[in-house]
Order: C-alpha cells, then structure tokens, then sequence
C-alpha cells in the first residue's frame, strides 16, 4: 500500500499542466499542489497562436484557459515566470530558476517541447512560433505585401502560411520533402493541401532546402535555396518542429529518449509521471511507443497520468485514440487514430479533386486511422468508432466501392 | 451545475459529444450545441471530463 501524496509538484502550467492540476483536485486531492510555468502568463491555449491571434482576431487574453477567479479556486502555489532547472529524484526535490528548491511526493512532468532552431538562425527578423510572445511578435511584422518565408510546411507552418496570406503578405513555404507533411497523412491528403497553398496564392516550393540565410545590417534579408534561387524575405519563421523540453532533466535519472520515457501508465519512475507533449510512453492500444505533439493529447494524457499519480496500485493504461484538427485556408483537417507509419491510405469518402474527402489508413491488417478533409465532423465519427475498436480493415472499407 | 459554452472558440472536435451525448450535440459545421444547461447528477461526472478535455477550453461549467 502506497502512503498517500500531500505534496504534488507540476512542472510545466500549459494545458497538460493545468488539467493536471484541476483533475487532482477533481479526483479530491486537498493536499498542496505547485504549479511552476515557465512563461509569465496564466496557462494559455497554443493552437490559437497560429490561428485567430495571428490574424488579429483574438486579443492576447482570449487564449487564457480559464478565468482567473477558476484559476483561484484550485488553491494552487502557482509559480509563473519561474523555470524548473533541474530535478533530483533521489532527494525528491525540483530546483528552480530562481535557485529554490521544492520538495515532492509526487512528481508531473509537463514542459512540453521547445522549437528546434538550427545555428545560425537567431538573428534579427527570424522567429519561431510556440509561445504567445512569439506569436504577437510575428504579427506585429506581417502585412499587406510583406515578405514573409515560412520554413517547413508541417502543420504549424502551414497554418502560419496560411494566417499570412489571409492578412495579404506574400509568403513562400518551403519544405524539403516532395509533399507537405505526406509522412504523416498519406500523398493523397497532402497533394490536396499542396494545392490549398498555391490556389491561395502561396509560393509552395517542395522537395527544397534552405542552404543559408542572407542579411542586411544584421537583419536578415533573404534565404538561399537548394534548388539555386534566392528568396527575399522581411522575416523568416522556422518552423522545422520542435524537441521535448528536458534539458532541465539531464542527470536526474529518469530515461530521456525523445521525451520522458514511460510506461503505459504515464509513470517515468516512482511517484514521477509526465504528460503532454514531452511524454513518451506505450500506446497498448496501437501497441507501439507515441509522443504526440497535439492539444487534445495534453489534456487527455495529463488527467490519466494526474489520475494514476493519486492511486498507483489502481492505475490505469493509457490507451487513447489520438486526435488533431487543423485549419488551413478555411479548410478544417481533422483525424482521428495513428496516421504514422501507415501501410496504406485510401480515400473512401468524397474525392480529393473536387473538395471534401475522407481517408482511411491501414496498418498490418488493422484501420489504424482515418482524416477528413473539408467535411462536416460528423462525417468522422464511426471511422473514430471502428479505430477505436481496432476495427479489421477488410470488414471496415468492404462495402465502400472501389477506387 | 449550471453548464457554459463558447461557440465561437468550439473547434468542432465532438470530444464532448462523445462523452456527454445527453448533454451536448454538434450543428451541421460541428459547432457545440447544448442540450441541457442545467444537466442531472448522473451526467455532472461526464460533462466535467467534457470539460476537461475540450481542446478549445470552451465548456465552462459553474458548480452550484
């Protein structure tokens, strides 16, 4: 028998931080809970950032997840501003940016992921894009006719792209493999969102590299690419994905291999559980080792590892079916299931040629994920319903016709 | 409880109608609907994991 937590210290006050803290208390846990965020802000919302505050349709505190008098009301030691900079599991204590050190009986690791930024890409009028500063940032600089180049047309560079052509800056997207972002959702999905780009006017450059950067009085000025041209640019957003935040774990013991590494039920070591982008563990469900970068994840993961941390001996697997959305172009991409890896995709609703379209994936013999493009939602939901149920792939698109 | 939502900041993923079908329902475009402002305890547990989880943090719930 496991004597009870009454210390809980959450490292990380994001979504995955935040709910962490709220499912504790939601569960009846009245001991003290610190919740230390890095940012100066209360925990936000992210997907956002490239989205309504890019475009300038939402004020800064629109993304704030609950209002302050809720925040209250979970009797929170909150520490904003305050980094965590190291941890001791031995002594069981976090150390801080402001060189305290707190003490815990159980441990939530949720920092998240940091955006890679390759050398030399630091200077004046490059950015990155994940933290709300970083977002007011880049929309302080875009405007009608600026130059702006986005590199990388992953999902977050896609829609940054598309936030900017929307506000009549021109932007050039480049990605260096043949298509955005076909690893992940198969060529048929990405030929579409290739051609969203350039029907609204984006200059889409794949299978392209950038070799350097070009400046003028130390701002940068422009992008050299593989393919030999030259692309001027205002500004250069890198969005070339990100890494988990775990710099501040090194040495603490815990395993890092692309994340904090955990088992099925979120647990990284005793009393330790991480959650959210920066938590890697086994998925029983898909049977292989996730880190998923998405919103609905932070909060999902962190309420079963929030819940096993409360009661170890009656913990749970965490087996969930992922999900994403994305907006590009006024287009909403939603999914649902484990696209990665996939044997096959198939389109097995609508056609990709004239608009909305569904795309089933197949792993081994099993439906291991489907993706709308442009349908209403509903159109998702039994394929949520067969992937969750590890649905059979024959039995699950044999009545569809062929195509 | 008394149950809140944000239409203009729901993103149409249908987490909550999934958990909570007597409580909350999607228009045409996905967008949360609600069936029941002021749902019965034996729905209280799934309306707050819809909550929860929500990934436009567009349900409030006030706990009476």
């Amino acid at each position: 028998m496991t004597v009870a937590p009454r210390r809980v210290v959450v490292v990380g006050a994001s979504v995955a931080g935040l709910t962490a803290a709220e499912t504790l208390r939601r569960e009846g846990y009245d001991g003290s809970i610190t919740l230390i965020g890095r940012e100066p802000h209360p925990p936000y919302d992210r997907p956002p950032l490239s989205k309504q505050v890019l475009l300038g349709d939402w004020p800064a505190e629109r993304v704030f997840l609950r209002r302050p008098e809720d925040v209250a009301a979970l009797g929170l030691d909150l520490r904003l501003g305050t980094a965590a900079t190291a941890l001791s599991t031995a002594a069981r204590t976090v150390t801080l940016s402001d060189a305290t050190e707190t003490g815990y009986d159980a441990l939530l690791i949720a920092t998240g992921v940091r955006p890679r930024r390759p050398p030399g890409y630091d200077l004046p009028g490059t950015h990155v894009l994940r933290d709300l500063a970083d977002a007011l940032a880049l929309r302080e600089r875009i405007a009608p006719g600026r130059r702006l180049v986005v590199l990388g047309a992953g999902f977050l560079g896609a829609e940054a792209a598309s936030s900017a052509r929307a506000l009549g800056a021109e932007v050039t997207l480049v990605e260096p493999a043949p298509a955005p972002l076909a690893h992940a959702v198969g060529p048929q999905a990405a030929a579409h969102l290739a051609r969203l780009h350039r029907e609204h006017g984006v200059d889409l450059r794949t299978g392209t590299k950038v070799t350097g950067v070009e400046t003028t009085d130390g701002r940068v000025s422009g992008v050299r690419l593989s393919d030999g041209t030259r692309t001027p640019a205002d500004d250069v957003l890198i969005a070339v994905g990100s890494e988990p935040d775990t710099r501040w774990l090194e040495g603490s013991g815990l395993r890092l291999a692309d994340g904090v590494v955990c088992d099925a039920y979120c647990a990284a070591a005793p009393g330790v559980y991480a959650a959210g982008d920066v938590a890697r563990w086994h998925n029983p469900l898909f049977g292989v080792s996730m880190r998923i970068e998405h919103r609905t994840n932070a909060a999902e993961q962190a309420m079963a590892a929030a819940r096993n941390l409360l009661r170890p001996e009656q913990a749970r697997p965490y087996a969930p079916v992922p999900y994403f959305w994305s907006d590009q172009h006024g287009v909403r991409v939603q999914a649902f299931g484990h696209l990665r890896g996939h044997d096959e995709a198939r389109v097995v609703e609508g056609d990709p040629e004239e608009g909305g379209f569904l795309v089933a994936y197949r792993a081994g013999r099993t439906l291991t994920g489907a993706l709308s493009v442009g349908l209403p939602p509903r159109a998702l939901r039994r394929w949520r319903t067969a992937v969750a149920g590890r649905a059979d792939w024959r039995a699950a698109t044999e009545d569809l016709p062929e195509r | 409880m008394r149950v809140e939502v944000d239409q203009p900041k729901c993103v149409a993923s249908g987490q909550c109608v999934l958990l909570a079908p007597a409580v909350f329902d999607q228009d045409d475009d996905g967008i949360v609907t609600l069936l029941d402002a002021d749902p019965g305890p034996e729905h209280h547990a799934d309306v707050r994991e819809s909550a929860a989880i929500c990934p436009a943090a567009a349900i409030r719930l006030v706990e009476k």
